[in-house]
């Protein structure tokens, strides 16, 4: 598992590994039920302090994407609904991204792209 | 959660100089910074977390014992590393082992082989020869030696040149993989502290200023830049020290939400590191 972290990033650490860790178990490069280091060796490994480890693998918990076991370690979880739904999101995200460069190319307002969205969406 | 070290209430009163009702809980299975200025108190109340200063009023508990009664039990359990060499200047490595080992019931012969063979330090030496770093490897080998659960250290990078305090903060961070140790130590090098604690202590003229985790100081503490103009009676409240010049001010807040909503959009709010934190509190409290 490759997580690389900015020391001058505004993203806080945590975050920047709960992010990193997200994107490899939305791309699939970590398996359903396969194991992740546990906090403490990631701490070391990534010389930060244990607490930041903690309180990233805490919130992978609660969102669902890991799942621990009390002297077993930690493990990528079953793909439940809401991450499902963040994958969907995320290239929802990607897709509209799309969208906004071709209308800028063309000089289409964001009004009217919006405009255009709702007559599509209502259709 | 629990703590393997407590201090409740506790006072020691010096002819010029004192620590006031100091409150402290050292959490079991993490790192714990100590900060504070020369002459803050940090040694002060290292000394009475290791009864080598009896306090004056409060209570101090360590693995949930009391002194009085379990001094030894205790010190069995403690690793202690100060600034300064503890030994004998003309011993030897060899020698100490020899006078140290039985006084601890865990002493484990292996480890210190392995710990001074990992820090290349010459057995057969005398002390005195060490430089500051060696010297500093030495008591830490015979701190890790007995097993200790607290591994509790003063200035313990102090004089140490930049790249052995990096290995000693690898080598700390190795300890914790085992979840059950502690690590207790003060410094005055807070980039020490950035890496790898986990709790932040600040102790300043004998008064502990906060005992946080460092996500609860990296949320609320905050440099705010921004033009003098938008100082009054009112925003000034929000800052502890405020530094003023020609170009505009500079301030530390502890409630970072408080200052957003106070100025909007019209300063710049930082992240304050450990340092800023402790020189705006230096600067006087105008608040606490």
């Amino acid at each position: 598992m490759q997580i690389i972290i900015s020391n001058s990033s505004k993203e806080p650490i945590y975050e920047q590994i709960t992010n990193q860790i997200k994107s490899s178990i939305l791309t699939g490069e970590l398996q359903e039920g396969s194991p992740i280091p546990s906090m403490r060796k990631l701490a070391k490994d990534l010389q930060i302090s244990v607490i930041t480890t903690k309180r990233a693998y805490e919130e992978l918990e609660k969102a669902g994407f890991i799942y621990s076991i009390v002297g077993k370690g930690s493990f990528v979880a079953e793909q439940n609904l809401e991450v499902i739904k963040e994958k969907k999101l995320k290239v929802v995200e990607e897709q509209l991204n799309e969208v906004i460069m071709n209308s800028r190319e063309i000089g289409l307002s964001l009004d009217e792209l919006q405009q255009l969205l709702k007559i599509l969406y209502e259709e | 959660m629990d703590n393997v070290v407590e201090l409740n209430n506790v006072t020691k009163q010096f002819k010029d100089f004192s620590v006031k009702d100091l409150n402290l809980q050292v959490k079991r299975g993490f790192v714990h910074g100590f900060i504070g200025a020369n002459g803050a108190g940090k040694s002060t109340t290292i000394k009475m977390m290791m009864n080598l200063l009896k306090p004056d009023a409060g209570e101090v508990k360590v693995f949930d014992l009391d002194y009085k009664k379990y001094e030894k039990t205790i010190k069995e359990r403690i690793g202690f590393v100060y600034d300064g060499n503890v030994f004998y200047e003309g011993l030897n490595l060899k020698d100490i082992k020899r006078i140290v080992a039985p006084a601890y019931k865990h002493w484990d012969n292996a480890l210190f082989s392995h710990y001074t063979s990992q820090f290349e330090l010459p057995m057969n030496k005398s002390i005195k020869n060490f430089s500051k770093g060696m010297q500093m490897k030495a008591s830490l080998a015979v701190a890790l030696s007995h097993h200790a659960e607290l591994i509790i250290m003063d200035e313990p990078t102090a004089g140490l040149d930049p790249i052995f305090r990096r290995e000693l903060l690898g080598l700390l961070q190795e300890l914790m993989i085992d979840g059950n140790r502690t690590i207790f130590f003060s410094t005055h090098i807070t980039t020490d502290l950035d890496r790898i604690a986990d709790y932040i202590a600040f102790i300043h003229k004998g008064k502990l200023i906060f005992d946080k985790s460092v996500h609860d100081v990296a949320e609320n503490y905050a440099i705010v830049k921004g033009r003098t103009d938008l100082l009054d009676q009112d925003t000034e409240q929000a800052f502890f020290h405020i530094h003023r010049a020609a170009t505009g001010f500079e301030g530390l807040t502890d409630d970072v939400r408080n200052a957003e909503r106070t100025f909007g959009g019209e300063v710049v709010i930082e992240r304050a590191s450990l340092e800023d934190i402790m020189y705006y509190v230096k600067g006087g409290l105008q608040h606490v």
